[in-house]
């Protein structure tokens, strides 16, 4: 939370100061008001002194309108700083999490990752606005206080070195228990925010059940436990100002009888006493002013750290400080993929998902990916692309090791169609748009009759431009995997990954779409996992994947001959006599 | 009167407390790129899918904000708690009945030390006037002073001392009596000060956890097109930033505002009491305030809005990269999406900080006035005076209410101003909780325990949108125990079907009847409970794996779970995990591939066990060997029992006993597969186009 302070606080250091200059102003203004007002009563209301009265009240609404006008000024700079501190952090924090590998950004999860990105940045930023005026004001008025308590009375100010350390121990016993507490609110807070998201992410499948009370239930433990937690936060601090006012009370009334006896023996003036007392209270308030600001402090602390804790990532993947640039394409077609021992695991698990995978995909030729559910076929494309780095061995293209290029560069050139089809809000142009924002009205069209599309985008009233829902839930999930193929034919790659992106396509459609792409693909590399037979018949060769090692590799008349992996998966498709 | 004056200092705290919080503002903005990302509001006019799929009905449109409304609305959330609110007033008043007469009991106390070092000054001095001595009362000593010059002040000074004697000290007697009870008045007000928040800290927390519960019911009972045409972030940010600031606001004010009417009334009665005239010019501050407390908060007021919509803009926006991680990076549009979000970070940094900046206006200027106030009652006060109308103790009793009447204001108009971030969230709550629910549910409704599985289709007609036909007049009977396929080209309409049975839509004209029984009469619940679907689109919740599976019945036993996980071939694979059963899911991880999460919603399909069964491309994301495996235990699952089933593969269809072939909304063929190769229709193209170039290039 400091650190997070620290640095993103530091930009604003020149309006810190200027705050910093400003609430010192509004401090002696402040100081002087009470003066002011003794003296209007005093000089003035006693005696009947009109004119008095006047030119002192004149004084006084002048020192008002100064602290009134220094005590906006010292907002207007606070809420600048916090505000651009907060948008400053959330600019990072989103930056940072577009950084971050698949495996980083599972280890906090998509929902908390929204949290942190909205709800605590925004804890950090609205206790920073109130500190940077309460938090100085605070301790310069207490500071002020001091001075004028020691100058009236140097003896009864040691009572200020009893009261004020009872007040931080209480405070500090408070704050300590508030912590964690705060800690546990936020993570409640993601819970709240994962059920959610999943209950609109699997609202068909809820109703479908009939687990709509089932869900209810859940959400109502979460938001009971969120609730008892608040609750428990709020008794803590109801506490708070109760004993803090009685603490100020009791040391006053404390003065009080202590002052009593110096007035009486000592003579004290009795005036001098009443002095004191309201200066200790100056000070006692901003105690408690600086109070109110702790209050806020342990679930910003908490919040700050959940941020720090993802901005401290060091993002596994990283660019090479000297990249290397794949030559431009007039030296023939490129995009040979070569892929060296391959092996990946997840850091710090026992097991690799997969090992010793090589092979190469040449380009103009399809490079087939076979193998069990749960086999790492997955897992081994999304290598290509790095949204995983391999742990041991390499892939290269056209001889240059991926992770020497910079990601930006390589992903220039590579298609990815994933298995879930996602497409973003917007419309369907700007989706197919998505890698290659250039693209004429022609080209998505092109695209789109590739991918077999093409027909149901006419028929929409209002074509290319028709509106797509968050995560294309307005289209069925055929034509959203159609898409989402278009998508990546829309940019020209070199290389084009498909995992297993036709298995929402009905038969015909995915073998006229295989048909159209294979002429567009003639001088791409394309690898390509799928489960149906019909779809890799044609490759020019088959990776056969069984429990993370390759099992086979050849074409389809080969690996019949010789994998028995594959023959079991060909004839798991096609009955013996059809395929004999 | 220094407590109770500066008490007011502490509140700019608490109201920044909720002034701040992210900027933006949520209107749809072109990309870079040209992805439009839809803003909180939702401009766009109804829209709809195209053709086949779920409509896609996008936003709400701009409504008209009713603040006022909300409002109210917002404080009637608070009826189920009146009985404690009530109690919170009552042990408020005590609390501030004890705050009041606090400075008064403190200034008897003062009086008492300022007449015993009085009276042993003039002890000391009793031998150098003439006159005075020791023993002396207060009427006594205060003629003999009133004779020199000089010390006319004094005179009339001690004239008000209580208790005063030449030579006599302080009473300590006495001192230690009033303060002892000053001391019990304290522990009093404390005391009641704290019950009040520790019932107040139940009461808030009730009331949000009400909202809360409130707004997920909601969502339980909104049509699925709703949930087509909103931003899944926005919704999160109403149900997390959205109730969190209210929560914030409610906890922070709502003391406040019962304290601080209290104290005005309380203080406003002693000033009426004490002076009317001067109570008069008091009073006269307050449309002044009121008056500057609105025309700022009109202004804030439209920054909050702004600040939460954009948070929820902004939220959407995270929410759908985050989501879409993958795309956004392999198609090189990082770039593009930061861009997007720093516009949208930068517009709620605007709306954030003005509002921030807007609210925070109000406690100088209330302080400001609180001085001109002053000022004029000092003013009115040494005149009233000097004319002799008033008396010295009455004009500075005056003042010193006239400071602690300021206070009360200062606190409600900055309370005011934090309210206008509360409603703002607050109407974003409750546009949710207004939207049109789905039809009622019948009120003598009919409930099925078992269905045979006898599924109707009579003349049903159903469109997404009024001006886009889809299916008309279709009729389909399926007689119990069949099995079902449909197939068609994608878009045909297939999961419309499945939907329409499920009533996850309601059709337009027509019947759907079950056994017999219209759907339309039987509770959605009931309905669905027969019907056991596996979708496309696994969908696993967080929760560990046996709880996934369990999913389709209530009570299961582990052997359920695990006899039904065999069936799905899942159980090796869940028994690899580290923690088998009790793995750990949710809709993101990737320890699970989309294949083996297909199985465990089989898995679930099987557990469930119900009458009527609806697989709408289960499995096709499993391997083919693993599904040859699946088929056999399906079809022990099917045997007798009615079922849907879309399908892309041929061996899935080929057992049909019905196939229905769909294009465009329409049945075009039915029968068998034999029957239908035999007629050399649309299915024979479609079959023909696969299999048989699959079959050619196999052998």
């Amino acid at each position: 939370m400091k650190r997070l302070l620290l640095t993103y606080l530091r930009p604003y250091k020149w309006r810190i100061s200027a705050i910093f200059v400003i609430v010192l102003l509004q401090c002696i203004g402040n100081l002087y008001l009470p003066t002011l007002n003794a003296d209007i009563i005093n000089n003035g209301v006693v005696k009947g002194d009109t004119n008095y009265i006047l030119r002192v009240g004149a004084i006084m609404l002048a020192v008002a309108i100064g602290t009134a006008i220094c005590s906006i000024l010292s907002n207007f700079n606070a809420a600048k700083t916090a505000m651009g501190a907060g948008r400053d952090i959330r600019g990072d924090l989103y930056r940072k999490v577009q950084s971050l590998s698949q495996s980083e950004m599972g280890r906090f999860g998509a929902p908390s990752l929204i949290t942190r990105n909205t709800n605590d940045v925004q804890q950090v930023q609205m206790v920073t606005a109130i500190g940077l005026t309460m938090m100085l004001f605070a301790p310069m008025s207490a500071i002020g206080g001091i001075i004028m308590a020691l100058r009236q009375d140097r003896l009864l100010s040691i009572s200020l070195a009893v009261i004020l350390p009872v007040m931080f121990v209480f405070l500090f016993l408070v704050l300590r228990t508030a912590i964690p507490l705060f800690r546990t609110v936020q993570s409640r807070t993601d819970r709240i925010n994962q059920l959610m998201r999943e209950n609109l992410g699997g609202i068909r499948v809820i109703r479908a059940f009939s687990r709509v009370q089932y869900e209810e239930k859940r959400f109502a433990e979460v938001n009971t436990d969120l609730t008892g937690l608040w609750s428990k936060v709020f008794k803590l601090f109801s506490l708070v100002f109760p004993i803090l006012f009685l603490i100020m009370n009791l040391s006053m009334a404390g003065i009080m009888w202590v002052g009593s006896y110096r007035v009486d023996s000592e003579g004290m003036q009795a005036a001098n006493l009443m002095a004191f007392i309201q200066y200790v209270m100056q000070i006692l308030f901003s105690v408690l002013m600086a109070t109110m600001l702790a209050a806020m402090i342990p679930r910003a602390v908490a919040s700050g750290n959940r941020v720090q804790d993802v901005l401290d990532v060091e993002p596994a993947i990283k660019d090479p400080a000297t990249p290397v640039v794949l030559p431009s394409r007039d030296g023939g077609p490129r995009g040979l993929v070569e892929f060296k021992d391959v092996e990946f695991r997840y850091p710090g698990a026992q097991d690799a998902i997969i090992s010793h995978i090589s092979f190469t995909a040449r380009p103009g030729e399809t490079t087939a990916i076979v193998g069990s559910t749960g086999s790492g076929k997955s897992t081994l494309i999304g290598l290509v692309p790095r949204l995983n780095d391999v742990s041991a061995g390499s892939i290269s293209i056209d001889g240059n090791d991926i992770r020497d290029m910079a990601r930006a560069d390589l992903w220039q050139h590579i298609g990815f169609v994933p298995q879930k089809a996602f497409l973003f809000s917007g419309t369907v142009a700007s989706n197919l748009r998505y890698g290659n924002p250039d693209a004429t009205d022609e080209e998505l069209w092109h695209a789109l009759r590739i991918a077999q599309a093409e027909e149901f985008v006419r028929a929409m009233p209002e074509g290319l431009y028709e509106p797509i829902t968050q995560g294309g839930t307005n289209v069925s999930g055929g034509q959203r995997q159609r898409l989402a193929i278009a998508r990546a034919i829309v940019k020209r790659p070199d290389i084009y990954v498909f995992d297993d992106s036709f298995s929402a396509l009905d038969l015909k459609t995915d073998a006229m779409l295989r048909a159209a792409l294979k002429q567009e693909t003639k001088d791409a590399t394309v690898i390509v996992v799928a489960q149906r037979v019909s779809t890799i018949l044609h490759a020019d060769q088959i990776v056969v994947l069984e429990q993370g090692g390759m099992c086979g590799l050849g074409d389809h008349a080969e690996l019949l001959k010789g994998c028995g992996t594959y023959q079991e998966i060909v004839y798991s498709q096609l009955s013996a006599e059809e395929v004999a | 009167m220094s407590a109770e004056e500066r008490k007011d200092q502490t509140t700019p705290a608490e109201n920044a407390a909720h002034m701040t919080t992210p900027d933006g503002d949520g209107k749809p903005q072109v990309g870079a790129g040209g992805v439009r990302q839809r803003g909180a509001r939702g401009r766009r006019q109804q829209q709809h899918g195209p053709g086949f799929g779920p409509p896609g009905l996008i936003g709400t449109g701009e409504k008209a904000k009713n603040f006022k409304g909300s409002f109210k609305r917002l404080v009637g959330t608070l009826r189920p708690e009146r009985a404690r609110i009530a109690i919170i007033i009552v042990l408020t008043t005590f609390s501030v009945a004890a705050t009041i007469s606090g400075p008064k009991i403190l200034g008897r106390v003062f009086n008492l030390v300022l007449s015993g070092g009085t009276g042993r000054q003039l002890g000391k001095a009793a031998g150098m006037i003439p006159g005075l001595e020791t023993g002396m009362d207060a009427t006594q000593t205060s003629g003999i002073l009133s004779h020199i010059p000089g010390m006319e002040k004094v005179a009339s000074f001690i004239q008000r001392l209580p208790d005063f004697a030449v030579g006599k000290g302080v009473d300590f007697g006495a001192v230690v009596k009033i303060l002892v009870i000053l001391i019990a008045i304290y522990l009093i007000s404390s005391l009641f000060g704290w019950l009040s928040g520790y019932v107040m800290a139940g009461v808030v927390a009730r009331t949000i956890f009400r909202l809360r519960r409130d707004i997920d019911e909601k969502l339980a009972r909104l049509p699925l097109k709703y949930f087509d045409g909103h931003a899944r972030g926005d919704i999160l940010s109403r149900v997390t930033n959205d109730i969190d600031n209210i929560q914030q606001t409610m906890q922070q004010t709502l003391t406040q505002i019962i304290s601080s009417i209290l104290t005005l009334i309380g203080v406003l009665a002693m000033m009426f009491y004490t002076s009317w005239l001067l109570a008069l010019i008091a009073v006269v501050t307050v449309p002044i305030s009121v008056a500057i407390t609105m025309i700022i908060a009109k202004q804030s007021q439209k920054q909050f809005t702004l600040q939460w919509q954009s948070t929820g803009s902004l939220t959407g926006h995270v929410e759908e990269t985050f989501t879409g991680h993958t795309i956004v990076k392999v198609f090189g549009r990082q770039k593009e999406s930061i861009e997007e979000f720093d516009e949208q970070n930068e517009e709620l940094f605007q709306s954030s900080f003005k509002a921030q900046f807007i609210s925070g206006i109000i406690m100088p200027m209330m302080m400001f006035v609180g001085n001109l106030q002053y000022v004029a009652v000092a003013i009115v006060g040494g005149l009233r005076m000097a004319s002799g109308a008033l008396d010295f103790g009455s004009v500075t009793a005056f003042i010193q209410y006239s400071q602690m009447f300021t206070q009360p204001i200062t606190q409600t108009a900055s309370v005011a101003n934090v309210l206008q971030s509360a409603v703002a969230s607050a109407e974003r709550v409750f546009e949710i909780l207004d939207e049109p629910e789905q039809s009622a549910e019948p009120e003598k409704p009919v409930v099925l325990e078992h269905a045979e599985g006898h599924v109707e289709f009579k003349d049903v007609s159903f469109r997404y949108l009024p001006d886009v036909p889809l299916i008309d007049d279709l009729s389909i009977e399926v007689k119990p125990g069949q099995t079902v396929a449909i197939v068609g080209p994608t878009g045909a309409g297939k999961t419309t079907l499945v939907n329409l049975l499920m009533r996850f839509y309601e059709i337009d004209k027509g019947q759907i009847l079950v056994d017999g029984v219209d759907t339309q009469k039987m509770v959605r619940d009931d309905l669905r409970r027969l019907f056991g679907m596996v979708l496309q689109d696994a969908w696993l919740f967080s929760g560990t794996i046996r709880d996934n599976i369990a999913y389709g019945k209530e009570g299961a036993t582990e052997e359920q779970i695990r006899a039904a996980a065999e069936a799905a071939h899942v159980d090796h694979f869940v028994r690899t995990l580290p923690d088998g059963y009790g793995t750990k899911l949710d809709d993101d991880s990737a320890n699970v591939s989309q294949g083996e999460r297909q199985l465990l919603t089989i898995a679930r399909a099987f557990l469930a066990d119900p009458d009527v069964l609806i697989l709408d491309e289960a499995t096709s994301s499993v391997d083919t060997r693993t599904e040859v495996l699946i088929q056999r235990a399906m079809a022990r699952l099917l045997k007798g029992r009615t079922s849907f089933v879309i399908a892309h593969r041929l061996s899935t269809i080929r057992d049909a006993d019905l196939i229905l072939v769909m294009n465009q909304g329409a049945i075009v063929e039915q029968g068998t597969h034999q029957e239908l190769l035999a007629a050399g229709g649309f299915y024979y193209d479609l079959y023909n186009s696969q299999f048989v170039e699959a079959l050619a290039e196999a052998s």
